[in-house]
């Protein structure tokens, strides 16, 4: 170590600004993304810059396709806000799949108690969202209690009760819940009046857009404006710390899976009023689990999850075509996302240890 | 084997922790080491055993000099430490613990490792079962144990660093004859130690370190107080201290016990009046860093009373409460590390001072804290601005940002060292900002290894040696002398 | 029907197999302080290249030995970028067990529907022949007496041999194994490395002998969580990780023998069973360590107290102390 310090004092070279500039370094990062999944793709016999055409028109090509990516959007972004409070607390909710699916859960359940009434749709709508947030909060809240007073690491407890969700949802599905006549893992579809109004011809619907981009801006206030963000923000760079400045730690904590929990169970109401219009088998979508991805990548920045949220959905959506025209499998974006994590890790970490490596803690 | 160092430098940043060190310790000799903490003593240990290199300077080897560069190296020429926490492995046995660090087949012969063990043992009149796990082992145990372990890999060279912190009587006398027969067995010893009396029981000779150097060596007989004066520097001026002391009892302290494994605490009594500065002297960790733990409510003592003191000659027991009611009263605790317990890394300094303030509301008035901010920047001379991370300060201005920080009005004001490693001026500041608070009625208990710092500001001193406590003495009245050998261990009924 | 009930309890030792690789692989890593959380990706992964390699060359060694090339070098990435980059174990592992699903799934489409081959069985000569005991046990496939030997070799590995302590020494105390000239990251890679590949081999295991490569793992994805989960259940010791593995699979087993009783439940409902229990499992082991438990205990009657003390701390576990925590030497 010693030795390097006084050898290598080449600060100025090239090579050491461009991986120690967070610009620069973040650029090279999505560059190698880029060309490790072009490797792979040549590795499979297909030619990357078609690949990478097609991804873009499967997005974009079309006002359909775009009203699809715009649609998926929504509840990814939800999914992501979420997250926000647990990643600002220092948690890894890895629960939040589980909390869609019993958001979703819970608010079929309140379809199902005004099926067939003459309630007035919007109040049936509203009831069926504040359900799906109960049941997204409760099962976050599970798991913030686990964490804070049983010991058990947030992945775990977390990772339990996605399962023990999806074993409630295929019960329902394929019991007490399922269509007459058939149990083919996914209930009847609701009435059309419980619908969330939508674009004609699309899956778009402006009322979930809308709450998407309200609770944008909604958690930058309350994460950036607000005592409780800068606290929870507190809790999570230094517990220790927080605490002597007086802070209920434990309180935050938990707070920070109730919120997540908010909008986890948000998303799931969503999943059936304005997209599925039935409560089915992996009706999350996954994107609790791609969320955390989106989070990581947005560094405790509510803001910075919309246009994050909307390139990973973009990939997902696009490369949906893949198998006709190009007969590679879509899970191509998948590969796609995580490798853009993974470089951007890598080079944060790269840069992180050249800084620390040569230009040595700021003293004083 | 004789070790000889010579002209050993080393720096860490700015800090110049090995400023020129040369010794020599023959074969046989039991070397003390006096200093206090942050005189160099460990970083030397540490260049000796490998665990970091050396910037300049050379080591000789019974006259050949040799490079240490790792643990490995430390070990195969013979060197062996024995660090002041036990370095070893906690969920694992005794006979597993000695063959870990041995050059044993890849199957151990533990029968032989046994026997071997157990001989070793004998020598020294220990008896530790080789089949006990470490972590039902006493402090004093497993320090026996890594001597014979070192004794077993072959140590010629004995590195003892503190080897007296949290051991029982009985095991001190054990290890001082296994010391004596060791060194008559023709080993090199190194005593590093700030318990006078103890180098004086043992060492064949002493030498004091100070701010990174060596500053004398002495043999027997020792004296006492040359020791101490070349341990803490001359202490030159005791003028112009401004006392603030109202009679009126702030807070008073009776019966209070602390229960800690190493070092149990108990009838601590005393009273601070307000706008009392006290100071807390002794070697580092004789239980002085507990009591303010104690007092600030983050542990919890296990009998005794607190009690504060209101205007009208009512008090309330503290004792029990949480750390959040401490702090509701006025009572603030700020740490030696300060990125550690006291600030938050990753936060710049305009959040710091939300998060200290008073919650108004809702949202953050964004404009107000930052005219906050900005204010307090400015009283408090802090070199930083409001959007500035608080790991980017330097100590001192991390220190006066952390003074910045407290809360109005304040009862009690609890530093751990409040200005080590700060430069004079910032020294200076920081206490003309504390002597401000004591003005305005709040009392200072403050905990310190710069016995100037403490006779330059204290009104009264309470003096710390393993656990027991002094009387307050009278700042004016104590004697040099008299602080030096309390600090030792002498005078104590 | 003697023998058909000795087959399919035998079938239990068959189906364990992967989880017990796992389970192995992950408590040598973990014990060397570094946490593998990309399992469930990573034996996604290598059962596909398993498969791949396996059924291209028509080679079953082939294919174990790609399989186990990949999960090593999973592993070694993710010791690369927590050792060296010192980036969090928990987020690169979290990425990686998201990303190789994905990237198995993408680089195994082709391969759907191709011929399947499984492992044959090797009925272990006079052992086999033990009445009722033969027929579970040793009628099985190379791979699954190879984790019977595993488990036993871990065990002994870790806790009989020199280089076993070593392992113990770098996830428990990494200063103490330092000042004992132990060169502790070039360890944690090896070891994690090793680790690895012990899950490749187990993701293997699904594509060559349990089940096979239709593109996805029916039914058992999300057995890589599992496998962290009974890791830390069983203590970081290989033979009660093994416990934990057979229990789990006995669970599994029983949800898909009991189904018939219960028509009317789907079947994957069962196969979620055994997360209820992991919870409740992780729940007792961890509570010990709760402060708030302390904080009860204290104001509790002396004797009450000590009882319920004895009881938690029998229950406790306590992971490797640094597990999770880089190392460096000041």
């Amino acid at each position: 170590m010693e030795k390097e310090k006084t050898k290598n004092p080449n600060q100025n070279s090239f090579l050491f600004n461009l991986l120690t500039n967070r610009a620069s370094s973040m650029t090279l990062a999505v560059v190698f993304a880029l060309v490790f999944t072009s490797l792979l793709v040549w590795m499979m016999k297909a030619n990357p810059i078609s690949v990478f055409q097609t991804i873009i028109t499967g997005a974009f090509g079309s006002t359909n396709n775009f009203t699809q990516v715009i649609q998926a959007w929504v509840p990814l972004v939800l999914a992501s806000l979420g997250l926000m409070f647990t990643f600002t607390a220092g948690l890894w909710n890895i629960g939040m799949e589980g909390q869609i699916v019993m958001g979703a859960i819970f608010s079929y359940g309140i379809i199902r108690i005004f099926d067939g009434s003459d309630a007035s749709s919007a109040l049936v709508i509203i009831l069926c969202i504040l359900a799906g947030i109960l049941g997204g909060t409760l099962w976050a809240f599970l798991v913030g209690l686990l964490k804070n007073f049983g010991g058990v690491n947030e992945i775990f407890g977390g990772l339990g009760f996605n399962f023990i969700a999806d074993a409630v949802m295929l019960f329902l599905v394929f019991g007490p819940w399922k269509p007459e006549g058939v149990a083919n893992g996914s209930t009847k579809m609701l009435d059309t009046r419980f619908w969330l109004p939508q674009i004609e011809g699309t899956y778009l619907s402006l009322w979930a857009l809308g709450i998407a981009i309200v609770c944008v801006i909604l958690v930058t206030v309350i994460l950036q404006g607000t005592y409780f963000g800068l606290k929870l923000k507190a809790v999570g760079k230094n517990n220790k710390s927080s605490f002597l400045l007086g802070i209920h730690t434990n309180r935050y904590m938990l707070l920070a899976f109730v919120l997540c929990g908010v909008l986890a169970g948000l998303t799931g109401a969503l999943q059936v009023l304005g997209f599925n219009h039935v409560l089915r088998n992996n009706i999350s979508g996954g994107y609790g689990y791609i969320g955390l991805m989106v989070g990581m990548l947005a560094n405790i920045q509510p803001l910075i999850t919309a246009p994050i949220a909307f390139i990973f959905i973009a990939l997902s959506k696009g490369a949906a075509g893949l198998g006709i025209d190009l007969k590679l499998d879509s899970n191509l974006a998948g590969v796609i996302q995580g490798a853009l994590v993974i470089f951007v890790l890598i080079m944060d970490g790269v840069r992180k240890v050249l800084i620390k490596k040569f230009k040595g803690v700021q003293s004083g | 084997m004789d070790v000889e160092v010579r002209n050993i430098h080393k720096t860490f940043g700015k800090v110049h922790a090995n400023n020129d060190i040369s010794l020599v310790v023959k074969s046989g000799e039991v070397q003390g080491i006096l200093g206090e903490n942050g005189a160099g003593k460990s970083t030397l240990m540490k260049i000796l055993s490998g665990f970091i290199s050396l910037d300049a300077g050379s080591i000789l080897l019974d006259g050949k000099e040799v490079t240490i560069g790792s643990p490995a190296d430390s070990v195969k020429f013979g060197i062996g430490m024995l660090h002041q926490d036990p370095l070893d492995f906690p969920p694992l046995n005794v006979l597993d613990n000695l063959i870990l660090g041995s050059r044993e087949r890849m199957i151990p012969n533990r029968k032989k490792v046994r026997q071997e063990f157990v001989e070793l043992q004998k020598q020294f009149d220990f008896s530790i079962s080789p089949d006990a796990f470490i972590d039902s082992l006493s402090v004093g145990e497993r320090q026996q144990l890594e001597i014979i372990r070192l004794l077993w890999l072959g140590a010629e060279v004995l590195i003892l660093d503190e080897p007296t912190t949290g051991i029982s009587a009985a095991q001190k006398i054990q290890l001082f004859a296994m010391v004596r027969k060791l060194s008559e067995q023709g080993k090199a010893i190194l005593f590093v130690s700030h318990k006078l009396e103890e180098v004086e029981a043992l060492c064949t000779q002493v030498a004091v370190f100070r701010q990174g150097m060596n500053v004398g060596q002495m043999l027997p007989p020792f004296d006492n107080d040359k020791l101490v004066e070349m341990m803490f520097g001359k202490i030159l001026t005791r003028s112009d201290r401004k006392c603030c002391t109202q009679e009126k009892v702030n807070i008073e302290v009776s019966d209070l016990k602390i229960d800690d494994p190493r070092l149990p605490i108990k009838n601590v009594n005393f009273c601070i009046q307000k706008g009392e500065v006290i100071g807390l002297a002794g070697m580092e960790g004789s239980g002085q860093g507990l009591l303010l733990r104690a007092l600030a409510g983050i542990i919890r003592p296990s009998g005794g009373h607190i009690w504060l003191c209101e205007e009208n000659s009512s008090k309330k027991d503290f004792v029990g409460k949480h750390y959040f009611d401490f702090k509701d009263s006025g009572i603030s605790f700020l740490p030696a590390d300060r990125l550690d317990e006291g600030l938050i890394a990753g936060l710049d300094l305009r959040e710091h001072f939300i998060l200290a303030e008073k919650q108004k509301g809702f949202f953050v008035d964004a404009k107000a804290a930052m005219q906050l901010t900005e204010k307090r920047i400015k009283d408090f001379n802090i070199k930083g601005t409001a959007e500035n991370m608080v790991e980017s300060l330097s100590g001192g201005n991390q220190q006066r940002a952390e003074l910045a920080l407290l809360r109005q009005p304040l009862r009690l004001l609890l530093l751990d060292h409040p200005t080590r490693g700060l430069d004079i001026e910032s020294t200076l500041y920081i206490w003309s900002k504390l002597k401000q608070r004591c003005s305005e009625g709040a009392s200072i208990f403050f905990v310190s290894s710069d016995l100037d710092e403490i006779l330059q500001y204290s009104d009264r001193i309470l003096v710390f040696f393993g656990g027991k406590v002094s009387k307050p003495l009278d700042a004016g009245d104590v004697s040099v002398d008299q602080l030096g050998q309390l600090i030792g261990g002498r005078g104590w009924e | 029907m003697d023998n058909s009930l000795a087959i399919s309890i035998g079938s239990i030792f068959a189906w364990a197999g992967p989880v017990i690789f796992g389970v192995m692989g992950e408590t040598i890593t973990e014990r060397a302080g570094v946490m593998n959380l990309s399992l469930n990706g990573s034996l996604i992964l290598t059962a596909m290249v398993g498969f791949v390699v396996g059924t291209t060359t028509n080679n079953f060694m082939l294919g174990f030995l790609a399989a186990a090339l990949v999960g090593a070098l999973i592993a070694l990435l993710i010791a690369f970028m927590s050792i060296s980059l010192k980036q969090s174990q928990v987020a690169v592992g979290y990425v990686l067990a998201v990303a190789t699903k994905s990237l198995a799934y993408f680089l195994g489409a082709p391969y759907v529907g191709k011929p399947v081959m499984l492992l044959p069985q090797v009925p272990i000569p006079y052992l086999s022949e033990i009445p009722f005991i033969g027929a579970i046990l040793f009628k099985q496939t190379i791979l699954t007496y190879m984790s019977y030997v595993l488990v036993f070799v871990c065990f002994w590995w870790i806790y009989k041999t020199h280089q076993g302590l070593i392992l113990q020494g770098i996830g428990e105390r990494p200063s103490a194994a330092y000042i004992r000239g132990v060169n502790v990251n070039r360890m944690r890679y090896i070891y994690t490395g090793i680790g690895g590949a012990l899950v490749g081999i187990g993701g293997a295991l699904y594509s060559l002998s349990v089940k096979t490569w239709n593109g996805q793992l029916s039914g058992f994805d999300g057995i890589g969580w599992i496998i962290l989960a009974i890791t830390i259940f069983g203590s970081w010791h290989p033979l009660k990780g093994a416990m934990g593995a057979y229990l789990f699979v006995l669970l599994q087993y029983l949800g898909i023998v009991l189904q018939p009783l219960l028509p009317n439940i789907n079947s994957r409902i069962f196969q979620v069973a055994p997360f209820p229990l992991m919870i409740l499992a992780l729940l007792f082991v961890n509570i010990g360590n709760a402060d708030w438990v302390d904080r009860t205990l204290a104001g509790l009657p002396e004797d009450v107290r000590r009882t319920i003390a004895k009881i938690l701390r029998a229950m406790k576990t306590s992971p490797p102390a640094a597990l999770g925590i880089p190392f460096e030497k000041e």
